[in-house]
């Protein structure tokens, strides 16, 4: 018998979070060292991975299937593909700093706070990792109780109440998907006569339009709070700003991408019809969170804030990508979800060096840090611009791709998505200079310590990831290429399943989009050209 | 054969940066300028290697790619990192790693007293390697790393005095307004992309004429927003506010980013993409227009700046509309050759300028020089060469390439562009002797502190000045007609821009009018120059008196036309009030007072069901006895 | 059952019902704690009653081995609710039930 590999990666955080939990109150430095060493080991655990995965076979890999509840038809069943894969190494990596960062932060009960994060690592890898929809369920809804805690305990002054409206919000949203996934086990369940909650076994199920739009919308209420986006967002910079800097990191990093993750293994393959139909509305918002975003962060007096909405608008760019409906548009969200791992991770980190310091995240309580921490700026020039999608940095990669399958699916969208460009470049700049440049305004900041050992520790993966996925993308975009194409393939497949032929998006402007059931995706006939 | 290892080329200076980077300051200042200077020369060298192997291949054959790597693919599109010598970018290495390799040099002398000196070459450095790439890149997505990278570059280097908050600004605006640019820029390579399948040149090139209707709407708004964003790069109206205020920078980084060679990308991007800006009549008359306008409007707002580095800041945009307008009528080759030549006479201009500065101690006000002539003898040599050049009078290298300008303008029946042009050159060469004048001639206006400390450059400097000079002199007689059938630099261009060269669409013109264009075009700069030395040396009220003749034209050049302060006023803070509005009313009060409001209406609901909870037991019981009373109703009634 | 029946059924079921009301109007107007309790013991001895009642009538075991149930859980009911009285009785000094509608102590 195999090892249950995937299994093991899920549960060992967990297993070192109760080590870490039974540990003396006062043992400190043990406390540190086992939780470092706990989530090191875990990016040793995952990082095989990376290699072992055979990105071109179809379908699951390292599969692991157990009975659960035999009445019910739910199985303990875990698969791995290539987009999974690369999200379950986002979580260990960032987890891991995470972890590495917090060392001086965290003060008070350094105990409990390890063993949370570590669970939460778990809850957050099971659900990449879980194939059946319960059991997806379970570890969705399990991966909040620790993030509530970690913000309601370690967090900023407005702490509960930011923890109650992070946690309550997503209740809302995930409660209407558990009904939909029951809906969706009785309707397999009549058709086919056993009970299953398996994500093939409702692959393969046709689903009645009505009941699509339906489904449809729970799963992607559910979703789109966790993106989140407009106007579900105003969890977000409440929740980013209270948490602590570890907690900021996971859940821009990771928690964030659950939303997208849903989308893409749920929501568009299982409902393509009520997905193809409702796509001008969810790329509107899309858009509209791409501008929005990007306005209000610039006027954010809060770095943390600030990063916050910039969130906002990069999601918006990867919900873009998902509904242009083609090979490069998912692609290029798939990239711009780690590159917003890797580059907002690194933001807030950086947010939290200076407030470990200063013990204030006001951008006005800065100005002219470039002089006495050269090493800092630098670090956060590098992130800052691949936060703004500069060519050479990962940022760019994922944004072009984005806007590449927009253009082809309605140049209209790419066109107006684009302009998110430039307002990066002026939320950014804008804060850079403030904080960075000009004169040391506040005399208390003209001896600050420049980044530690461990610090450059913390930021030397996330920059190495920065100019990796920049300059060579193809490692990156060969793993997740296949997964991503049957996705689209299921998600066209399915479509046709109901309506034979063809899937008409109508978007405004007059343009009708048809995406043929092949492959590549459509470009809609403009004037001028003759294809 | 040999292969001329292109790639090397922009990796010496990123291979420098590294460098700098892993050993940091134990460099000292010595190894910092061997290591800088030495890796721009080598890159030079390798430069003139390419350059020489291509030059020894057939004519045919006159084009080389490298393929470095596969950078993305996915589904049916594909970029590679792949590098493309042709004549043309040929041209562009050998300017940008020769005037680049100059200024470095000139930059140990003139820096050699900043702090921040290692910091000042890694950053240049950084930028020899980004506009390397972006001359050498195969494909337009890998000329748009270079675009971006110059961009950033130029960001750095407008703001490497970071405690003076205009630099940061002007930093700032420079990179914001290039943003826009490349918005453009953009979208344009994407609609290539979606309609021909490829941003490779010579695929794209090749599917263009299939793909789009020759003058349709599609292939006028790509081409058009390309030129978007060359305006950005280029500085041409209307994005070209940031160029004056990136003076803030280091003088030698306005030479070699803001004169030679970034500002110049616009030029090569349309030069290059010029297959398919001939599909689209309209973008090419709307590129002549503006590149027109602008070095009209630009060489109005030269006239009356006081600042030597802003004079030669709007020289500079003046220059670029002439190259742009002989892309827009169709000359490239003329376009190019005035891209080469302003090279060299803008970079030396602008090191000339920084000579007097260094000497001045920081001094960049014309009204407080005059008379320097005598005391920078060999700077002043030198920027005399220069200004005769810009000016165009022959035989110096600017007389050629705009004359070709005006010619290929005239030729094409562009007689408006041709007369703005002229109009242009007379103001050119009016303002340029004014800044000479001032500068140089006449009595010494210069404070008595820095009277104290004046002096020469060191060789350091002068050398650069020196070798500028020759080429400023010398590099347009690559221009002169030596052969049948167009000169050499034309001939040298043909494989790329097609056979005929500037005058593939154009009518021939008789010897006698070709002559004739070329007395007006010398009779133009020499009334420019006379008017300046009238007004500025021979009769200094001259100038006064105008000045008090028209108060609303001078106050409107000095204030250059109120652009800066319009666009503050009409979008910057509507854009920042409507922000801060949509954060605190929308975002604050609507969109998360739903949410709350939400949490406040199960809140009420809560306080309304807590009555029931009185805490009395008894209440409980009252409540566990009405309810069992009212199932025993229930059932008793069925 | 072949016993003559000295009591009818109505009359047995009568009482049980009287003395669950009297119980019951004990545990709702009463203020003492141990009162209630006390009040609360009358209903399950009514509920015993009918059991006792309906099996002598039906024949049947069943009912008399429920009475032996309810008997236990009253006595261990009695058992912890006493506890808890005591308990509350030192803390407050008072078991009265008005004066006991905090959860927190």
């Amino acid at each position: 018998m195999p090892i249950p590999w995937l299994s093991l990666v899920i549960f060992f955080p967990l297993v070192s979070a109760v080590l870490v939990a039974v540990l003396p109150r006062e043992a400190s430095r043990t406390i540190r060292t086992l939780a470092t060493v706990a989530a090191l080991a875990e990016v040793a655990f995952a990082l095989p991975l990376w290699w072992r995965l055979e990105p071109a076979r179809a379908g699951w890999q390292f599969v692991e299937q157990r009975t659960w509840l035999p009445a019910l038809g739910a199985t303990y069943s875990l698969g791995i593909d290539g987009i999974s894969m690369l999200l379950v190494l986002l979580t260990v990596v960032l987890t891991a700093i995470a972890v590495i960062a917090s060392f001086r932060a965290i003060e008070k009960r350094a105990r409990e706070f390890y063993a949370l994060l570590l669970a939460l690592e778990s809850g957050m890898l099971g659900t990449f990792l879980a194939t059946d929809l319960l059991l997806f369920y379970v570890f969705w809804e399990a991966m909040l109780v620790p993030m509530y805690l970690l913000i309601g305990v370690w967090g900023g002054p407005r702490r509960v109440y930011a923890a109650v409206k992070f946690f309550l919000y997503t209740m809302a949203g995930s409660v209407l998907m558990l009904v939909a996934i029951l809906w969706l086990y009785f309707l397999n369940k009549n058709a086919t006569g056993t009970p299953s909650f398996a994500l093939d076994a409702f692959y393969a199920l046709s689903i009645p339009p009505a009941a699509q739009w339906w489904l449809f919308l729970a799963f992607a209420f559910a979703f789109a709070i966790k993106v989140p986006m407009f106007p579900l967002h105003t969890w977000l910079p409440d929740a980013h700003v209270e948490a602590p800097t570890a907690g900021s990191v996971i859940l821009a990093a990771v928690l964030l991408k659950m939303g997208t993750y849903g989308f893409l293994r749920f929501a568009i393959p299982l409902f393509p019809q009520a997905s193809a139909q409702l796509a001008p509305w969810i790329v509107g918002l899309a858009l509209v969170g791409i501008w929005y975003g990007a306005l209000v962060a610039m006027v954010q007096p809060d770095l943390k804030k600030l990063v916050a909405y910039s969130s906002v608008s990069h999601l918006g760019f990867c919900m873009l990508g998902l509904y242009a409906m083609n090979s490069q548009g998912f692609a290029g969200a798939m990239l711009q979800m780690l590159n917003h791992g890797v580059s907002t991770g690194a933001l807030f980190l950086l947010v939290g060096v200076v407030y470990e310091r200063r013990h204030s995240r006001m951008i006005a309580d800065f100005g002219g840090l470039w002089k006495p921490l050269p090493v800092y700026a630098a670090v956060f020039l590098v992130v800052m611009l691949s936060s703004v999608g500069l060519p050479g940095t990962n940022g760019f990669v994922g944004e072009f791709l984005v806007l590449l399958g927009a253009f082809r699916t309605n140049p209209v969208w790419a066109g107006l998505a684009a302009v998110g460009v430039i307002l990066s470049a002026v939320y950014m700049l804008w804060m850079f200079q403030r904080v960075m440049f000009g004169p040391v305004t506040h005399a208390e900041n003209e001896h600050l310590a420049d980044l530690s050992f461990r610090e450059r520790l913390v930021f030397a993966p996330l920059l190495i990831l920065i100019f990796a996925i920049g300059v060579f993308p193809q490692p990156f975009l060969d793993r997740m290429q296949p997964a991503l194409d049957r996705t689209l393939a299921l998600a066209r497949q399915r479509a046709a399943l109901s309506a034979p032929g063809r899937v008409e998006i109508a978007v405004p402007g007059g343009l009708k989009v048809v995406i043929p059931p092949q492959p590549s995706g459509g470009t809609p006939p403009i004037e001028g050209t003759r294809r | 054969m040999t292969l001329p290892l292109l790639w090397i080329i922009p990796a010496l200076p990123l291979g420098a940066v590294a460098l700098s980077l892993l050993l940091g300051d134990r460099l000292g200042r010595r190894g910092t300028a061997w290591l800088a200077c030495g890796a721009v020369g080598a890159s030079f060298a390798f430069a003139v290697r390419a350059a020489l192997a291509l030059a020894a291949r057939p004519e045919e054959g006159r084009s080389i790619t490298e393929v470095a790597y596969r950078w993305m693919q996915v589904g049916d599109f594909s970029a590679n990192v792949a590098f493309l010598l042709d004549p043309l970018s040929a041209v562009m290495i050998l300017v940008v790693t020769g005037v680049g390799f100059l200024i470095h040099v000139y930059s140990t002398g003139y820096m050699a007293h900043d702090p921040s000196f290692r910091r000042f070459f890694l950053y240049l450095n950084l930028f020899m390697f980004a506009m390397l790439t972006l001359v050498l890149a195969d494909n337009l997505l890998l000329l748009f790393v270079g675009w971006e990278g110059v961009g950033l570059c130029s960001y750095l280097l407008i703001g490497f005095w970071y405690t003076k908050p205009s630099a940061a600004e002007a930093g700032k605006k420079a990179f914001i307004v290039n943003r826009i640019g490349d918005f453009g820029f953009l979208l344009g390579m994407l609609a290539l992309v979606t309609w021909t399948g490829s941003l490779q040149y010579d695929a794209l090139f090749s599917a263009a004429p299939q793909a789009f209707v020759a003058g349709g709407i599609a292939i006028t708004v790509a081409t058009l927003l390309l030129f978007l964003g060359a305006t950005g790069k280029s500085a041409q109206i209307p994005l070209y506010t940031w160029l004056p205020d990136a003076m803030e920078g280091p003088t030698p980084v306005s030479a070699l980013i803001h004169a030679a060679t970034m500002v110049t990308a616009g030029v090569y991007m349309v030069a290059r993409c010029h297959s398919l800006f001939q599909l689209a009549p309209i973008s090419l008359e709307v590129v002549a227009v503006v590149g027109a306008a602008t070095a009209l409007f630009a060489a109005t707002i030269g006239l009356a700046q006081n600042d030597i580095k802003r004079v030669l800041a709007y020289s500079t945009i003046s220059q670029l509309g002439y190259m742009f307008m002989a892309c827009g009528v169709g000359a490239f080759g003329a376009g190019i050759f005035h891209l080469m030549t302003h090279a060299f006479f803008k970079a030396l201009l602008f090191l000339g300028a920084g000579s007097v500065i260094h000497a001045l101690s920081d001094e960049q006000d014309l009204r407080r020089m005059g008379g320097l002539a005598k005391k920078l003898p060999w700077t002043h040599a030198t920027m005399l060469v220069a200004t005769i050049a810009i000016a165009g009078i022959p035989p110096f290298a600017g007389f050629f390439s705009k004359d070709e300008i005006l010619h290929g303008a005239f030729a094409s029946g562009h007689y408006g562009v041709w007369a703005v042009g002229l109009l242009g050159a007379i103001l050119t060469a009016f303002y340029m002797f004014r800044l000479y004048v001032l500068a140089f001639r006449g009595g010494s206006r210069v404070s008595h502190e820095a009277e104290h400390h004046l002096h020469e450059s060191p060789p350091s400097m002068i050398v650069p000045l020196f070798v500028l000079a020759i080429l400023s002199l010398i590099g347009g007689w690559i221009g002169l007609p030596f052969q049948r059938g167009g000169h050499p630099f034309e001939r040298w261009l043909e494989p790329v821009f097609g056979a005929g060269g500037a005058h593939g669409t154009m009518r021939p013109l008789s010897p006698m009018i070709e002559w004739l264009l070329i007395e007006v075009s010398v009779v133009a700069a020499l009334l420019g120059i006379v008017f300046a030395f009238r007004a500025y040396l021979k009769d200094p009220s001259l100038a006064t008196r105008l000045r008090e003749r028209w108060p609303a034209v001078h106050r409107m050049l000095v204030h250059k036309y109120w652009v800066d302060e319009g666009l503050d006023a009409l979008v910057v803070m509507p854009l920042y009030r409507a922000s801060q509005r949509l954060w605190r009313f929308w975002d604050e009060k609507i969109v998360d007072g739903a949410v709350n409001g939400v949490g406040f209406l199960f809140e009420g609901f809560s306080v309304g069901l807590r009555l029931f909870q009185t805490g009395f037991v008894g209440t409980y019981a009252l409540f566990l006895t009405l309810g069992a009373v009212a199932l025993l109703l229930h059932f008793l009634r069925q | 059952m072949s016993a003559p029946m000295a009591v009818p059924l109505s009359w047995m079921l009568a009482l049980s019902g009287v003395v669950f009301v009297i119980g019951l109007i004990g545990v709702l107007v009463r203020r003492n704690a141990l009162v209630i309790f006390m009040s609360i013991e009358l209903m399950l001895n009514a509920a015993n009653l009918a059991f006792v009642a309906f099996a002598r009538q039906l024949d049947s075991l069943d009912g008399q081995v429920f009475v032996f149930f309810v008997m236990t859980v009253a006595a261990a009911e009695v058992a912890i609710g006493l506890a808890i009285i005591v308990n509350v009785f030192r803390l407050r000094e008072t078991v009265y039930v008005d004066e006991i509608n905090l959860l927190k102590g």
